[in-house]
């Protein structure tokens, strides 16, 4: 039992600070990045290219004054920010990191929690994300920060549907388990999701981009119409946390379309390769090597939604409906309807 | 009217089909954005790096030391009243026995203030004056906290014995040959103004 909750705290922990530095870095990522696609050089002033920017940018929230409007509802308004980063920080339990570690005659998952339904407690806890924008809007008490959260809330619901239904897609074709660490473990066999569901991929790419509130879709804080959206009242390190969390939330969505789709950890001749190395199953360079892969699929995949963010200008709000409505949702179903079929003719299902 | 001939006239037809999933126009976007990934950039690491000013570039002005390090300035006020923005302002003062080694002649400027706020790097004083003792310099005035603070004095201005500045390339031949003009012309100029308006 102690073996179990030390394995679990050291889990914990890695996943928890890797998940705070991808945070960070990736803010100073997206400015480098941006910089670097506008004929800029982005952050260049704290260290080396600018590598100390983030906590540069940290100890600014830190030390600014924290202002809480008179007119607001304290509780809610202080409650908002730390459920966004909670919920936030909890979708990223669910990934498996790299291939179990053998240590003694125990093996031991690079995973917080494998939990068998974990495909519908990833979409519980991102759309728990969402009451974080709303009540961080509400509390406000300004008009520009409850319409920031309108648009997010209703942006939320009309893209968790076609993202769902995607993800059934996903399911049938992974073999009818709705745990993360199976879905991942299925491509090793044979060939990444992606393959089986292109279509379905791209669906769940617009939506992931939608539920994590970034560029096409980022209305709910678009500056031009709504100052800063749901976070506009905020100051210091609430709204710290609330640009933190976003981070976490597209490093987590990244995580999970490079598990769900491109194989995770599993890449092209892996098993030729630990072969050829020499390598038994369960040693932990197997799952160094299996979670670099996942985290260069990953940090791949931070880099694709921060280059869409630079290219494609912001939906208008009816835009934003109808493609959700009229285009993601019949899409998602017309791609569910092609994948049954598919997989009858595979064989994987039985009527 | 075609002004130019890379202008295209906007018509409301409706929109194709590959216009309307936007993926093709997403993507050819995404490929402009990327190739800018390797273009050469523009900027210049400014305190490391500096760009390369002209000779008579107008920075920072100085108040030369002649050959033995003693002040050109007269203090004759030709730069004051030369200045559009009336930045200068200077008090003279008679220089006393044993002060032969500080100042050239008997006249001297006792205080010599420029509001860095105000002057607006003309170059003007630096033509006006009849003894070679102002120059605009390539220095960049520095950024200041206080408003006070941009009212340079002689502490700030005149050049220091050990570190002399070169402004030899401001004084080309036609430089110096317009200075050595009787009567100097621009004062002339400026007497014919002066002149005109009486009249």
């Amino acid at each position: 039992m102690l073996e179990f909750i030390i394995y679990k705290s050291i889990i914990c922990t890695i996943i928890f600070v890797v998940s705070l530095g991808i945070a960070a870095y990736s803010t100073w990522w997206e400015r480098k990045f941006a910089g670097l696609l506008q004929d800029r050089w982005g952050p260049s002033r704290a260290g080396i290219w600018g590598l100390l920017q983030p906590l540069a940018d940290g100890g600014k929230m830190l030390f600014k004054e924290e202002i809480i409007p008179n007119v607001s509802n304290k509780f809610l308004f202080v409650l908002a920010p730390a459920l966004f980063i909670v919920t936030a920080i909890m979708a990223g339990v669910l990934i498996p990191w790299g291939p179990s570690v053998k240590i003694g005659e125990t093996f031991y998952a690079l995973q917080v929690s494998d939990i068998n339904v974990g495909v519908i407690f990833l979409l519980g806890v991102t759309s728990i994300g969402v009451y974080g924008i709303m009540i961080g809007g509400w509390a406000s008490n300004n008009k520009y920060s409850l319409l920031g959260a309108i648009r997010a809330s209703a942006q939320m619901i009309s893209y968790e549907l076609a993202m769902g239904i995607a993800l059934i897609a996903l399911i049938i074709t992974a073999g009818g388990t709705l745990s993360f660490s199976e879905i991942v473990a299925a491509q090793d066999k044979g060939v990444a999701n992606i393959v089986w569901q292109p279509l379905g991929f791209i669906i769940f790419f617009i939506c992931a981009l939608a539920e994590t509130n970034r560029a096409p879709f980022d209305l709910a804080e678009c500056e031009t119409e709504l100052v800063g959206g749901y976070h506009t009242e905020y100051s210091a390190f609430k709204l710290g946390l609330f640009l933190f969390a976003e981070y976490i939330n597209m490093f987590v969505s990244s995580a999970v379309m490079a598990g769900f789709y491109f194989g995770g950890y599993n890449f092209p001749f892996a098993h030729e390769l630990y072969q050829a190395m020499g390598l038994q199953e369960g040693s932990w360079i197997i799952s160094l090597i299996g979670f670099g892969a996942y985290f260069t699929k990953t940090l791949i995949f931070i880099s694709v939604f921060m280059w869409i963010r630079w290219t494609i200008p912001r939906f208008r709000y009816d835009q934003l409906m109808n493609l959700g409505w009229k285009s993601l949702l019949p899409l998602s179903l017309l791609n569910l309807l092609i994948t049954v079929v598919v997989e009858y003719f595979r064989g994987n299902i039985n009527l | 009217m075609q002004l130019t001939k890379r202008s295209i006239v906007v018509s409301n037809k409706e929109q194709s089909f590959a216009e309307k999933i936007y993926f093709p126009a997403i993507i050819k976007g995404m490929a402009i954005t990327f190739s800018h990934l390797f273009k050469k950039r523009p900027t210049i690491m400014y305190p490391e790096v500096k760009r390369q000013y002209s000779d008579v570039y107008r920075g920072q002005h100085i108040l030369k030391l002649d050959e033995n390090g003693a002040e050109r300035c007269t203090s004759c006020g030709m730069c004051a009243v030369a200045c559009p923005a009336e930045a200068i302002i200077m008090e003279s003062a008679e220089r006393k026995k044993g002060e032969e080694h500080l100042y050239r002649e008997e006249k001297y400027a006792k205080t010599y203030e420029i509001n860095m706020l105000r002057c607006i790097f003309c170059g003007l004083c630096e033509e006006a004056c009849p003894k070679e003792a102002i120059f605009l310099t390539d220095k960049i005035v520095d950024a200041e906290y206080e408003r006070d603070t941009f009212i340079y004095g002689k502490d700030k201005l005149v050049e220091k014995i050990d570190k002399r500045i070169d402004v030899t390339k401001r004084q080309t031949p036609e430089v110096l040959e317009f200075k050595k003009l009787p009567g100097l012309k621009h004062n002339e100029l400026y007497q014919k103004k002066l002149n005109k308006e009486k009249h």
